[in-house]
């Protein structure tokens, strides 16, 4: 049962609304409950054809021929599509935004990348046949080492996943092999604190499993255009997608859907959507092409899986000073939409915490297991469960209690957050308190009167300065040895410079490269200016905590901390903080 | 392979059909009389989206033969209103939010419907076990067994919210 928090930042809010708070039918009901509502396979068709999938048996295998003559043949198969067939066998989903390079063929040609890949499309008048078709065709395998481990799939002489990221990592606007927040001097920070906390978190790959499998339903129109009835999510995404590979204006195409039984991320792939147009191109007829349901648990494309490494330097009185993250996004075979994931991990780090020593690393890595995608804040869900299982083991490391410990650490309204943006709209401190009170767990008089809206800013506030590393660059020997991949000139750059990441590294973007700033720590002193808080007894009593001295500046060699700047994450709407209301 | 005539009821109506001998119920509905209540969701009786009546009987129509229909009464979830006046249960799964995507709703409903005829005043758990064989995969099971619980006191909708 809902229960509306008013009394929490009720001045930010305007409840003069019409609809929001409000019981409201919605308008999609009445066809739910009579079954009208218009599902993509609630259609029918005079002369339905039926489209399935001969799919790869193994990891990796390079293809050596194909024969489809037996199921030609077959009773009732009406046309055979072969790679050869898709005008566009290569696409990357996020080209539509000009984001990666086009990696994955939409039937496999010369080589498969994970167990049930599509390699060939049988089409005919009945499922049945189709099927039985399907068994007919013989593709000859000459099968390759696979590598499943994301660590392995980055060491030198993995078996090459993916030609075009031939050393398994995605390349970031063509520079850079993984994504990375820099934030103070972790390093420093770690020798000065009193407790490291420092562990390993493993993810698996989630099935989605919707209710609806994946699927669309093809069908000529008048003036030469094509209706697709189609579960995507993005329905828009998916029609460009489709016109993309197979070269077609994109007003040629009609897609109809927005009734989905359920996606939760897991239909944005356009995974039919191609495949029945071109059967409907290619035989005149309306084409249905719906995975069954092994095929969406095996091969409809997971939520990817995450390793996550995290070391923490806490101080006695329970205040992190420093947080260092390394994490392997498991793409699978081809990109889809990881890299895209892995910026939102970057973005969202160190959590919702005010820390001012943070340093990430985040990979995207292909391995020889299905291209994962989108799934319920991907990117960010694996790696809160990693940071709260790890807030937790540091509260146990200082002696804290662990909801004390997080209101302490908390992040507030003005802080600096480690990627240089101001939070805004933070809620933590609340949230912790109500759950707190709802659970009749016991908070301190000191933790119940903390709030995110004040103790924030100030010296909280200063990007503090920064040391650079230089890792991070397509083919440097100290992150990965191996052949160096093409490094394009700055002007043949397809993102306009003003895209350009702040990252070290990118020599180009960097304001002014100093010598090796000097580190300013985060240190308790005598000061009571800011929240004195002081967090339960459970930790030994410590110094008055305060923030970081703002009186002490940098050296003058050091560059001017808050150099605004935009990075690679800026066209992603998510990564924006809006002001709460 | 030699098609198997059959005639039955569907939704009160007379229908007729050839089918193969292998052919399913829900493909004969979907793909050959056009009702398209019951849906496909696993096609080996596991998620309960294809549940009909035959003869009042729950079935899942993926694991039904077509022919083994013959003389029989099917009723879907296109069948449960009258005309424009929606079933009690229909209503009360409107009042109580019990449909997310709305996928496994005409199974929900349909379920829901032989659990009432067969005891129209279920408990709680009755209600949970009469739902059993239906897979709700946006987890919103909690509004649906309030709507039924509701649906049986005669349908005096108390909002979830």
């Amino acid at each position: 049962m809902l229960e509306f928090r008013k009394d929490l930042f009720a001045a930010e809010r305007d409840d003069n609304l019409n609809i929001v708070g409000k019981g409201a039918q919605r308008q999609d009901m009445p066809g739910h409950v009579t079954g009208r509502s218009p599902f993509f396979d609630d259609h029918a068709f005079e002369g339905l054809l039926h489209l399935k999938v001969v799919r790869s048996p193994h990891h990796h295998a390079r293809i050596r021929a194909i024969d489809t003559t037996a199921a030609e043949r077959a009773p009732g198969v009406k046309r055979i599509l072969r790679g050869a067939d898709v005008p566009l066998n290569k696409n990357t989903l996020l080209s539509l935004i000009n984001f990666g390079k086009d990696d994955e063929p939409t039937l496999a040609v010369s080589k498969v990348a994970y167990k049930g890949e599509p390699v060939v499309a049988i089409i005919a008048e009945t499922e049945q046949q189709a099927l039985a078709a399907r068994a007919l065709v013989r593709v000859d395998y000459e099968v390759l080492p696979h590598v499943f481990d994301v660590e392995e799939a980055l060491k030198p002489g993995a078996p090459i996943v993916n030609e075009t990221y031939p050393n398994n990592y995605f390349e970031y606007h063509d520079r850079y092999d993984h994504s990375k927040l820099r934030f103070g001097d972790v390093d420093r920070a770690f020798a000065t604190a009193d407790f490291i906390v420092d562990d390993r978190y493993q993810m698996s790959p989630i099935e989605h499993a919707p209710t609806e499998t994946n699927g669309s339903i093809a069908a000529p129109e008048q003036n030469d255009r094509f209706v697709v009835h189609s579960c995507a999510q993005g329905l828009f995404f998916s029609l460009g997608t489709a016109a993309k590979i197979l070269k077609l204006e994109s007003n040629r195409l009609h897609f109809v859907g927005g009734t989905v039984g359920g996606g939760f991320g897991g239909k944005v792939d356009s995974l039919t959507e191609p495949l029945s147009i071109l059967g409907a191109m290619m035989t005149g007829q309306p084409v249905r092409y719906v995975l069954d349901r092994e095929e969406e648990m095996l091969y409809g494309s997971p939520r990817g899986a995450e390793r996550i490494y995290i070391k923490d330097g806490i101080m006695r009185d329970g205040r992190i000073v420093a947080r260092r993250i390394r994490s392997y996004f498991d793409a699978g075979a081809y990109t889809r939409l990881s890299s895209y994931a892995a910026i939102k991990c970057t973005a969202h780090l160190p959590g919702p915490y005010t820390i001012p020593n943070v340093s990430a690393d985040i990979y995207v890595a292909y391995t020889n297991r299905c291209p994962s995608t989108a799934m319920r804040g991907f990117g960010i869900t694996a790696v809160d469960f990693a940071l709260e299982v790890h807030m937790d083991k540091g509260a146990e490391a200082c002696g804290m209690d662990p909801m004390e410990f997080r209101i302490l650490n908390a992040y507030r309204d003005d802080d600096m957050k480690a990627h240089r943006r101001v939070a805004k709209n933070t809620a933590l401190i609340e949230c912790v308190q109500v759950v707190a009170e709802k659970a009749g767990w016991p908070l301190s008089d000191e933790a119940r009167r903390q709030s995110s809206l004040t103790g924030g800013g100030g010296a909280r506030a200063l990007i503090p300065a920064t040391p650079i590393d230089d890792n991070g660059r397509i083919g440097r020997p100290e992150t990965r040895t191996g052949p160096a991949t093409e490094t394009l000139p700055a002007g043949t750059m397809r993102i306009p410079m003003t895209k350009q990441p702040i990252m070290e590294g990118s020599a180009e973007a960097r304001p002014t490269p100093a010598a090796v700033p000097q580190y300013e720590p985060y240190r308790p002193t005598p000061a009571s200016t800011a929240p004195a808080y002081q967090p339960m007894p459970a930790a030994p009593p410590p110094a008055m905590p305060a923030p970081p001295a703002a009186t002490a500046p940098p050296p003058a060699a050091a560059p001017a901390p808050a150099q605004p700047t935009q990075h690679g994450a800026v066209r992603f709407s998510s990564v924006f903080g809006t002001r709460r209301r | 392979m030699a098609k198997i005539p059959v005639q039955f009821r569907l939704n009160g109506s007379d229908r007729a059909a050839f089918v193969g001998p292998a052919d399913n119920l829900l493909t004969l509905l979907r793909r050959g009389l056009n009702d398209f209540g019951p849906k496909y969701g696993c096609g080996q009786g596991t998620c309960g989206t294809c549940t009909v009546l035959v003869d009042g009987d729950l079935q899942l129509s993926c694991l039904t033969l077509a022919a083994t229909c013959e003389g029989k009464h099917v009723e879907t979830v296109s069948g449960m209103a009258e005309g424009p006046v929606l079933h009690p249960l229909q209503q009360a799964f409107m009042d109580h939010f019990a449909a997310q995507c709305g996928f496994c709703t005409p199974g929900m409903l349909t379920a829901a419907k032989a659990l009432l005829a067969a005891n129209p005043n279920p408990t709680r758990a009755e209600v949970i076990d009469g739902i059993s064989g239906n897979i709700c995969r946006c987890t919103g099971y909690d509004a649906i067994i309030e709507a039924i619980l509701a649906a049986a006191r005669g349908g005096q909708a108390t909002r979830a919210y």
